[in-house]
C-alpha cells in the first residue's frame, strides 16, 4: 500500500461515524421499517374508527369469536417459538434453530389459513369490498385492507424467516440475521394486538 | 447477541407470553360484556396497549437496548400517532352535522 493510502485509509477510518444506538446498520433499518409500519397500520386503524365512528349503520357481522381466539393464539405463539429459534441460534445450535424458525414459519402457515377460511366463510355470507347485507358498504373496504395488509405481512413473514433460515444452514446468513426478522415477526404478531378487538371484537353481534 | 444490555432468559420470555395470552383473554371477556361501544374501546385499546409494550420490550427486546433507541424510535411514533387523533373532531362532523341532515 502506498502512502498516500494510507492517509486516505486513515482518514477514512477517522470519517467512519459510530453507530448511534450501539447496534448494528441491518437492525437498526430493521427498526426503521417497524416503525414506519406500525405509523401505516395506525393510519389505517384511525380511518376504519373514523368510518365507524361516522356511520350510523355499521355491520356487525361476527357472532363467534371462536376463529380469531385461534389465530390469536397461533400468532402469540409463534412469537415464542421464533424467540426460542433465535436463542438456539445464538447458541450455535444450528439444528434447534432450524426446528424452531420452522415451527414458527408452521404457525404462519396455520394463521393464513386460517384468515382466508374467514374470508371466505364472509364472503359466503354476502360481504364485498363495497357491499353487503349487513349495513353500511364501507365495512367490507375497511375490513379487506386492514385485515388484507395484515395478511400480507404474514406470507412476507413466513416466506422471509424459509429464506433467511435455510440461508442461515447454508452459512450465508447468522444468528443476527435471523434475530432481525425475528423483530419483524414480533412486529406482525403486535399489529394483530390492535386489529382483534378493533376490527373483530368491536363488531360482534350483540 | 445484538443486543447492548441484558435480555431476559427464556423462563423471562415464557412469563411474558402467558401474560400476553393471558391479556388476549381479557380482551374477549371485555369484548362479552354488557358496555357501551366507547366505553369497550377505551378498555381493549388499555389492553391492546399493554400487550404491545410487553411484545416491544421483552419480544423484541427494546428493554435491553439502548434508552436513546427506545427514546428516539418510541417518541417519533407516539407524535405521529398521536397528530393523527385530529380527524376525531371531523368524524363526529359528519356524525352529528351531516350537511344534508334536516
Amino acid at each position: 500500500m502506498s502512502q498516500g493510502n494510507m492517509v486516505v485509509g486513515e482518514h477514512s477510518v477517522e470519517l467512519m461515524e459510530k453507530s448511534p444506538f450501539a447496534i448494528p446498520s441491518k437492525k437498526l433499518v430493521m427498526w426503521l421499517f417497524i416503525i414506519s409500519d406500525a405509523v401505516t397500520f395506525g393510519a389505517l386503524l384511525f380511518a376504519y374508527g373514523y368510518l365507524r365512528n361516522a356511520t350510523p349503520d355499521w355491520p356487525t357481522p361476527f357472532s363467534s369469536v371462536v376463529n380469531v381466539a385461534l389465530m390469536t393464539f397461533i400468532l402469540i405463539t409463534s412469537s415464542l417459538t421464533m424467540l426460542i429459534a433465535i436463542r438456539a441460534a445464538q447458541a450455535g445450535n444450528q439444528p434447534g434453530a432450524l426446528l424452531w424458525t420452522f415451527i414458527t414459519v408452521g404457525g404462519g402457515l396455520a394463521f393464513a389459513l386460517l384468515h382466508i377460511r374467514e374470508w371466505l366463510r364472509l364472503i359466503d355470507e354476502g360481504l364485498r369490498m363495497f357491499q353487503n347485507p349487513w349495513g353500511s358498504g364501507l365495512f367490507g373496504a375497511a375490513f379487506f385492507t386492514i385485515t388484507g395488509l395484515h395478511l400480507t405481512h404474514v406470507v412476507a413473514g413466513v416466506i422471509a424467516l424459509t429464506v433467511v433460515v435455510l440461508g442461515y444452514k447454508r452459512g450465508r446468513y447468522t444468528s443476527d440475521d435471523l434475530e432481525n426478522w425475528g423483530l419483524y415477526w414480533h412486529f406482525v404478531d403486535l399489529v394483530w394486538m390492535f386489529v382483534v378487538p378493533f376490527v373483530y371484537l368491536l363488531n360482534l353481534k350483540r | 447477541m445484538q443486543a447492548t444490555g441484558k435480555p431476559t432468559g427464556l423462563a423471562g420470555d415464557v412469563i411474558v407470553y402467558v401474560c400476553i395470552l393471558a391479556l388476549a383473554g381479557l380482551q374477549l371477556v371485555i369484548a362479552y360484556g354488557h358496555a357501551e361501544v366507547g366505553q369497550l374501546f377505551v378498555r381493549m385499546l388499555a389492553v391492546a396497549v399493554v400487550q404491545a409494550a410487553l411484545a416491544v420490550m421483552f419480544f423484541m427486546h427494546l428493554k435491553a437496548e439502548r434508552r436513546s433507541l427506545a427514546l428516539s424510535l418510541g417518541l417519533y411514533t407516539i407524535f405521529v400517532l398521536l397528530m393523527m387523533n385530529m380527524i376525531w373532531s371531523d368524524s363526529f362532523r359528519l356524525l352529528h352535522m351531516r350537511p344534508f341532515a334536516r
